[in-house]
Parts: structure tokens; sequence; C-alpha cells
């Protein structure tokens, strides 16, 4: 207890003895867990089982068995059951092959630490090998996540406070209520107040006083926790008979208004989160397609091979992180360049090796790139394997930001958002400020004049194919995170691909950020509604239509390059 | 046809079937061939080897070349070696169809092993059935069939995706139902007995969402969504999922990430074995299920030695087994049995010769060949563990008959498959007491 926290110094202020809170929910604990057992099971009590021999109880191979261990565990009210509480639902429970002891398990750089789940000793080093882990199921990890919670009231963490209400509001007994009532007296943080009024108010609203019902039932329509919503709807709802299951017409009323204002604005979320999924579908279009808009768009090249260079980012990726085995949450800075690098050089290769003596034959090249394509593939087939690789994600890109509990966004989807607005950006200015760019913008535009002008056009197709080749390489450490690094990744992209590049408008970076952006919000408002499935059919019945009235794109090239 | 013994006998056969011509044209090749082809059996593996299958169906051929390794060392079958035949399909389904023409009759091979999607598998039925060739399938489908040529390895629904909804109903409480499938025969033929199952069980039209995805689907963020909100009524939901392939890495990321536990949603699966989990950090996933007949985690004497056999021939002590792997050690097994029971390895004696076998489990008990080529074979159902593998939360409590057409379809209802004297027939109506005359 060496930082203060808020949590901690209302013990200090409300309790000259912090210590004995924690023991008197326990205590309160064992009273509640044993009356709700002989409610569930209609079995005689069962003799209470000393700690050791719950402990040791934990390695039958009976669930039933198991989870009566951790009843007994509960309430044993020892100190040291928090820990073993929590390492079995973490999977971190284990017992020694050999003497049969159970131990709580945490992995160390060479092995695993132990600390006997009995008596709290510490064991130092064992390996893993000889321990034998003890397996829990569904209904037992339910069971121990009630009871951690019930535990966890007191915690000093505010988060793990909130999450504890949380779980308790699942299943609301009345001794729960009573243990929560007791907690919203002396909570600080304004978040777990909340989700202990909802709780508290959920409680109420099926009181007896009716005041108290009005109240709970105000103070439900302003919560977004689906468990609120659950217990309004029957107060407004008509039983199977056709009546009206609640009697009072007040409250019938009230209900109803607050379920309107809860989906009014749970209506009002998932619109925001269709278009945050919109949003991010489309970022992913954006960077398999801004590689293309360079390659394609403004060198004019059809470039079949374009998902395979995505594919070899990803790869890449894997690489670097087989090469970094414990700095997986550094791997993927390492990867951008890295991925840049490989697949850049390799469109240097495929444009020198091949592209080259085929500019102005579109068809041979479409030929070509495709049969680059398919070696590509096999190249990494026989290397990796046919199976699909596992990327890592780094911990700070797996879970989601909660903004209430109706809305969330994905970490992974977030950066990837970001991610690729910054390549867009980067790779304009690289085009619109640096001398390479010119050199590009010079020789995409007259060839003719660019060579005259003593501007090396070869290097500068080879470079423009490489930065084109190289950020697709860049969009594959991106899908890395997204979806399965295989030899088929870039497959599935390359249509889309072009897809994008000829909405937006051949040539025109900024059309493929709004051509991709928009692609990727109509497909996601069409989903919930259309399907899947259905949904792309319609997006691409649109494209070509579209295409049909404007053959440019949505922002056509204008100037004297639409020419060639 | 029976095996080939003498050149002479071969190019006899031929000249009467395709006349003389011909028969100089083979003559000639058989000579060419070394001796020894005609001591050997040959035994053809049809496994996708490139394209998108190949993550599947790849461990399934090194299966076979195994099996095939093992049973030469004990001294091959009636006598002989013997010979594989691999050939690559290369995920194309018409492609399967020509590649199993050239399998029976270029190759002559006595019984092929292969196939792993319900679309490849109904691309091959009618080669087979019009040469007579003889497939052992391995895979989880969706049944609705029963052919003469084939034997069905893998589970028909009622042992894999009805035990596992009966799990999910009675053990864990579910009331709502999410059924998400890959859009394509099987998960169509599932869903639509879950759905008539769930149905008859008292479940209301509002309490099943079904949904549908195409191949190889990675944005998985709606649909995730729309199935945590589907879970917010407060009755317990849980999502069966007929998603197949890759796609369901991409799918179980997503739940992890917008935090659907196993607790709050479960989702039992029918296409998610180790293999599909070693590409993913299952952590996150820890408590999902999934339904299978065999789990690489069982603990018996059997399973301990075909992993370390799988190991030692692999030569990759990392890789996984998996329930297909289990269907074809049980489907060829059988099959080496049945031929030295019929003494040859003719297609209509051996076909017969099956009927009726028993070969051991890897997971324990014994598994029966029935009259319609499906198996018996126990059900099991495994949760999802930190490092990729499935623990047993359940199984059923002894052998569950494979049933070809299922009972809680309106079609299928009163269609039994049976290949022994008198009725013959893969779609016998009980009702009518007619065979529809179709061979399957």
């Amino acid at each position: 207890m060496g930082f203060t926290t808020t949590g901690q110094r209302r013990f200090a202020l409300n309790h000259p003895f912090p210590h004995f809170r924690p023991t008197l929910i326990v205590c309160t604990l064992l009273a509640l867990l044993s009356g709700h057992n002989a409610l569930a099971d209609d079995a005689p009590p069962v003799a209470p089982m000393p700690y050791a021999d719950a402990i040791a109880a934990l390695k039958d191979r009976s669930f039933d068995l198991k989870a009566q261990a951790v009843d007994a565990l509960v309430q044993s009210g020892n100190p040291l059951a928090l820990a073993a509480l929590k390492a079995l639902v973490d999977g971190d429970l284990y017992y020694a092959q050999d003497d049969g002891r159970v131990v709580i398990a945490k992995d160390a750089a060479g092995g695993v630490l132990t600390t006997d789940a009995g008596s709290g000793a510490a064991l130092g080093e064992a390996v893993k090998r000889d321990l034998k882990k003890i397996i829990i199921n569904n209904t037992m990890r339910n069971q121990l996540r009630a009871a951690i919670a019930r535990l966890s009231l007191a915690s000093d963490n505010p988060d793990a406070r909130l999450s504890a209400v949380l779980e308790i509001l699942k299943d609301l007994t009345p001794e729960a209520v009573a243990l929560l009532r007791t907690a919203r007296e002396d909570e600080q943080s304004r978040r777990v107040r909340e989700a202990l009024d909802t709780a508290l108010a959920i409680a109420d609203v099926n009181a007896d006083n009716k005041r108290a019902r009005l109240a709970a039932i105000d103070e439900l329509s302003a919560s977004l926790y689906p468990e609120a919503r659950n217990v309004l709807v029957p107060l407004a709802a008509k039983g199977a008979d056709g009546e009206f299951v609640e009697p009072d017409a007040e409250i019938r009323e009230a209900a109803a208004g607050a379920i309107r204002i809860i989906d009014g604005k749970r209506e009002f979320y998932s619109t925001v989160e269709t278009a945050f999924f919109g949003l991010s579908l489309g970022s992913v279009l954006l960077l398999a397609a801004i590689g293309l808009a360079i390659t394609f768009g403004v060198m004019g090249v059809i470039n079949m091979a374009h998902g395979e260079l995505i594919m070899l980012g990803a790869y890449t990726t894997y690489v670097v992180q087989l090469l970094m085995p414990h700095h997986i949450e550094w791997s993927l800075l390492v990867a951008v360049p890295a991925a840049f690098l490989v697949a850049g050089l390799v469109g240097i290769a495929i444009e020198r090796g091949v592209i080259r003596f085929l500019y102005g034959r579109p068809l041979e090249t479409l030929l070509a790139t495709f049969g680059i394509s398919l070696i590509l593939q096999q190249t990494v087939r026989t290397i990796f394997s046919p199976l699909n690789r596992s990327v890592e994600t780094p911990q700070w890109m797996s879970g989601s930001l909660e903004i209430n509990s109706v809305l969330s966004l994905t970490y992974n989807r977030l950066y990837i958002v970001l991610f690729s607005l910054m390549v867009f950006f980067a790779l304009l200015a690289i085009l619109k400020k640096t001398r390479l760019g010119l050199h590009v913008r010079a020789v995409s535009q007259n060839r003719a004049m660019a060579r005259a002008m003593g501007i090396r056009t070869g290097w500068v197709d080879a470079l423009t194919f490489g930065l084109g080749s190289g950020i697709a390489g860049v969009a594959g450490v991106a899908l890395s995170q997204l979806t399965n690094v295989g030899p088929n990744l870039g497959q599935s992209y390359i249509i889309d691909s072009f897809m994008v590049v000829v909405f937006g408008g051949v040539g025109n970076l900024w059309g493929t950020l709004v051509g991709a952006l928009s692609l990727g919000v109509v497909n996601k408002f069409l989903e919930p509604w259309a399907g899947a499935v259905l949904a792309k059919i319609l997006v691409l019945v649109f494209i070509i239509l579209f295409i049909q009235k404007k053959p440019r794109g949505l922002f056509p090239q204008k100037g004297r390059a639409v020419e060639h | 046809m029976s095996v080939q013994t003498k050149h002479t006998s071969r190019a006899g056969m031929f000249a009467r079937a395709t006349g003389v011509v011909t028969a100089g044209v083979l003559g000639l090749a058989s000579m060419v061939l070394p001796a020894q082809a005609a001591d050997t059996i040959k035994v053809g593996v049809l496994h996708s080897l490139s394209g998108t299958m190949a993550i599947s169906e790849t461990t399934l051929k090194d299966t076979v070349l195994m099996l095939i390794d093992e049973q030469n060392k004990k001294g091959g079958v009636l006598g002989k070696k013997l010979e594989a035949v691999v050939v690559d399909p290369a995920s194309n389904w018409p492609l399967f169809a020509e590649k199993a023409r050239e399998l029976i009759q270029k190759d002559k091979v006595a019984v092929t092993f292969g196939c792993w999607t319900s679309v490849s598998r109904k691309s091959v039925l009618p080669v087979f059935e019009e040469l007579n060739g003889l497939l052992f399938y391995p895979v989880q489908y969706e049944g609705e069939e029963s052919s003469k040529n084939v034997f069905y390895t893998g589970a028909a629904p009622n042992q894999q995706a009805i035990p596992a909804v009966d799990y999910l109903m009675k053990d864990l409480g579910v009331k709502r139902w999410v059924l998400a499938g890959t859009d394509y025969v099987y998960p169509r033929t599932t869903n639509k007995i879950l759905e008539a199952y769930l149905k008859a069980k008292g479940v209301a039209d509002a309490d099943i969402m079904i949904n549908y995805t195409p191949f190889g689907h990675s944005d998985w963020q709606s649909i995730v969504a729309d199935i945590k909100k589907f879970g917010s009524t407060g009755k317990k939901t849980a999502v069966v999922s007929t998603i197949n392939g890759d796609a369901n890495v991409p799918f179980y990321k997503e739940l992890g990430n917008q935090g659907v536990s196993a607790e709050n949603i479960p989702v039992v699966a029918f296409s998610v074995g180790e293999e599909e989990l070693s590409g993913i950090d299952t952590r996150p996933l820890v408590g999902h299920l999934a339904a299978w007949n065999y789990f690489m985690s069982v603990d018996s004497k059997a399973n301990e030695k075909f992993i370390k056999d799988w190991h030692a021939y692999i030569k990759n002590p990392k890789r996984v087994t998996n329930d297909p792997m289990e269907a074809h050690y049980i489907g060829f097994n059988m099959w080496v049995k049945a031929v030295e029971k019929a003494g040859s390895t003719d297609t209509d004696k051996v076909e017969q010769a099956m009927i009726g076998l028993t070969f051991p489990n890897l997971t324990g008990g014994m598994a029966v060949m029935n009259k319609n080529h499906h198996l018996s074979k126990p059900v099991l159902i495994g949760e999802i563990q930190d490092n990729g593998q499935f623990a047993v939360v359940w199984e059923t409590k002894g052998l569950v008959e494979g049933d070809a057409w299922s009972d809680f379809l309106p079609g299928s209802k009163d269609i039994i498959a049976d290949w022994t004297a008198p009725i013959k027939c893969g779609n016998y109506n009980t009702k009518t007491k007619k065979c529809s005359g179709q061979n399957f």
C-alpha cells in the first residue's frame, strides 16, 4: 500500500481500522453464499470443509465437486482465498504432478514462479511441465466472478470496484443489494456511484413503496446499462393473457417513458457506432488502395500483384515478431519501416525486371503482373507453409475504449483509422513537397518533356513504383492486425483496391480518400438491413452504375494529363 | 476392378473394354512402369494442397501418408505394399471431379481419401458413382446424403450440432440463439436443421437470429455489435457458429476486442478445431466452446501414441491433431480391415465388408460403421484453453449413431439409408416403402 489513491484516502478518513472492512464483507458474504446455495441446490447443507481440504478438492475431475470446493473456499473466510480464486479464474492455478500440492503459478523469465495456494508460502521457480492445470468451465467461471466481485467491492482501485458492481448487477439477490447499499454510502468515484445508483434503482423498481418505484424508474431512464432497460420492459408490457402485468397505470406510463428515452439514446449511439464501423472499414480500404493509387493512378500500371505486396508487408510483420519475441509491444513500430523496405524493393525489382518492358501495353502488363502475383503467393507458401501465420496483437491494440455501456470503440480499429490518415498525408506531402514528388508528377503528366528537361524517367518510374509498393507493404502491417496472415491475404483486397481507385478517380489521391471512406460508410449502413453478403453486392452494383454515369470517377483528373 | 497382378490380365481387360488399339498403347505404357507397381495397392489422396482450403487439407494429406507408411511397416495389406497417389485439386471444385476421375481411371486407385468442403464432395460424387470408386470423407458435414460409394467418417448433424445445442440449453440455460455461418451449403443446411430443432423445443422466432457471411469475411465489427445487442435482453444468449475456414480468426479477435466473453455469450463452433486455433492468441477466447468427436487433449493411450507418431512423422513437435485426422485414422484402419475381410480391394466387396466393422476411437470406445455408411462415435464438447487446446467439459454417455437424413427436416424425416440387403438404398422412404431411385 505504498501509493495513495482516492480509495485509500477514503478508507483512512472513514475507518480508523481499514482492515476491518474486508473481513466484514467476507462475513456477510459467508452468510449470503451459504443461503444462496441451500436455495439453489435444495441439498442438505454440506459440512463446512476446512480451507486446506477445499484447496485440495479443486483437483477433482468433477466440475460439481470443484464448484463445492470454491464455495467452501469463500466460506472459509481465509484471507488467502481471494488470491486462489483469482488464480483459478485466470488459469494460473496448478497442481504439482509429483506431490499433488496446489500452487499459484506466475510466468517468470526461466519457468514459472510458484506459491503454495494452501499456505501462501513462496515455493520458488518450477518447470511448467511438472505442473498440471486446474481446468474450470463457464458455469464455474460465472460462480468465481460473482464471488470475486463481492470480495473486490472494497478494493482500492475504482476500476475493480466498477467491474465488481457490474458483475453483481447481473444477479441482484437481496443480500447483494444490501452489500451495494453499504458500498454506496462511502463511494467517491463518480462512475462507480452511477453504476451503484443504477443497481439500487433496479432493485427498487419492484419495491412496495410507489414513490420509491417512480424515483427508481426516473433514475433508470438516465442509465444505458442493458439491465436497466430489461427491468423496465416487463413493467410496460402485456402478459400472455393480454392484460398489463403492472396494475398501476402511473408506473406503467413512467416505465414506457423511460424506455422511450433509453431507446432514443441507444439509437443515437448505435448510429455513431455504425459510422465508426464505416470509417474503420473505409480506412482499411484506403490503406489497401492508396499504394495502388500511385502505381495505377499516377503511373497507369495495372498491377495485379498489388495484393501480394500487401501480403509481403504482413509477412514482414510476422518475421519481425519472430526476431523480437520479447518486445511484441514495439514490433509494429519496427515492422512499418521494414515492410516498407521489403515491399518497396520487391516492387522496384518487379518494375525493373518486368513492367518497364511493357509500358503502354496494359493487357500484357495485366497478365504479367498476375503471373507475378501467383509466383509471389507460391513462394510464400513454400517458405512459410500454406498455413496461416499468427501475428500477435500488442497489448495497446487490444480491447476497446468504452465510452458508455452501449458504445465502445475497439482500439485496433481506432489506431488503424489514425494510421491510414497518417499514411495518406505523408504520401500527399511526398508528392507535393519533395523533389521526387515533383519528378513523379512531371513524368506522369508529360514523359517526353520531362525527359527533355533532364529527368531520368527510368529511375523515376522505378522509385514511384517502389513508393507505391512500399505503401502497400505498410498497409500489410496494419492488415496483419485485423485479418489472417496467409498466402491468400492479398487476393481479398485487390478487387476492393481497384474499386476504390476507379471510384475515387484515377490519378487523384483525394479521390481515393473520399472514395474509400464513403464506400466503407455506405457498406456499413447497408449491412444491418441487407446482410454482409447483399451489402457487398449492392455496393458493387452502385459502383457499376456510377461508373456508367461518370467514367472518370468522383474526382476526374483535369488538364493535359487526361489526354494520354 | 480387382488389383492388378499381372500385366497381361490388365492389358486383356482393357482390350475387351476399349479396343485393340488402346490396349496396344496401354500395354506399352505398362511395360515402362516399374515392375513393383503391379505388387502394390494404390491409395488416392484427394486433398487441396494450394488455394484457400490448403490450410486445412494439407494436414489430412500428411495424415493419410503417415497411415500408409505405418501400414506398410506392418507388411501392407493382403501381402502387398500400399502406394499413395497424391493429387492437388487446388481448392477448385470442378477440378476435384477431374482429379477424382484421373485417380480412378488412370491411376486405378483402390480407394480414395479426400475432400473437405461439402461442395467439393458434391462435385466428386457423380464421378465415384459412375466409375464405382470408393471415397472416405473425413469432415463433419450437413447430412442429407448417403452414397454407396462414400463412407462418411466425420460427424453428421446429430453427432455434433444437436448435442451441442442440447448442452447449451440444459447445462447453460441458453434461451436466445444466434446462428452464424458462412454462406454455403453446410451452414445453411445445418442451420435449417437447428432452427427446426429449436422451434420444436419451443424457442420463439424472436429469440433466433440467423446471419450469413461470405467466405473469408474479415470485417466482423457490425455483426459482433449486433450479437452483443441481441444478447443484452437479459435472457441467456449463445452463438452457434458454422463459420468456416480462416474467417474464424478475425471473428474471434473481434469478439475479444469488443469484450464478448464466454461467460456472457458463449460461442459454440462446429468448424473450429485445434488447427484453426493454432493461428490465434486464444487468451481472450478461453471458455468458448466447440463440439467434436475428438480433441487432441483427450487423455488416452491410443491418442498419446497417435500424437507421438504424428509428431515423429511430421518432424515438428508443435503440430496439433484434430477431429478430421481422427476420422481418417478410423476410416483408413477400417478400410484395411475390410479389405482383409473381403480378401480383395473390389469396391462392392469392400463396401459390404465395411458395414458392421468396428475400430477403437482415439478417445476411447469403439467406432462402428453403420448400414448408412456413417460412424457411431462419441460426442465431446470442449472449452477453449489459453494454450490453444480444448478441455472436455461434457461428453455423451455412449456412442451416437450418425444419422444421414435429419429427423428434424420435413423432407427427410421419413428417409433412411441402408446399404444392406434387401433395402440397399441411400434414400429409402419408410412411409412409401420406396427407394427414390437415385444413388444418394
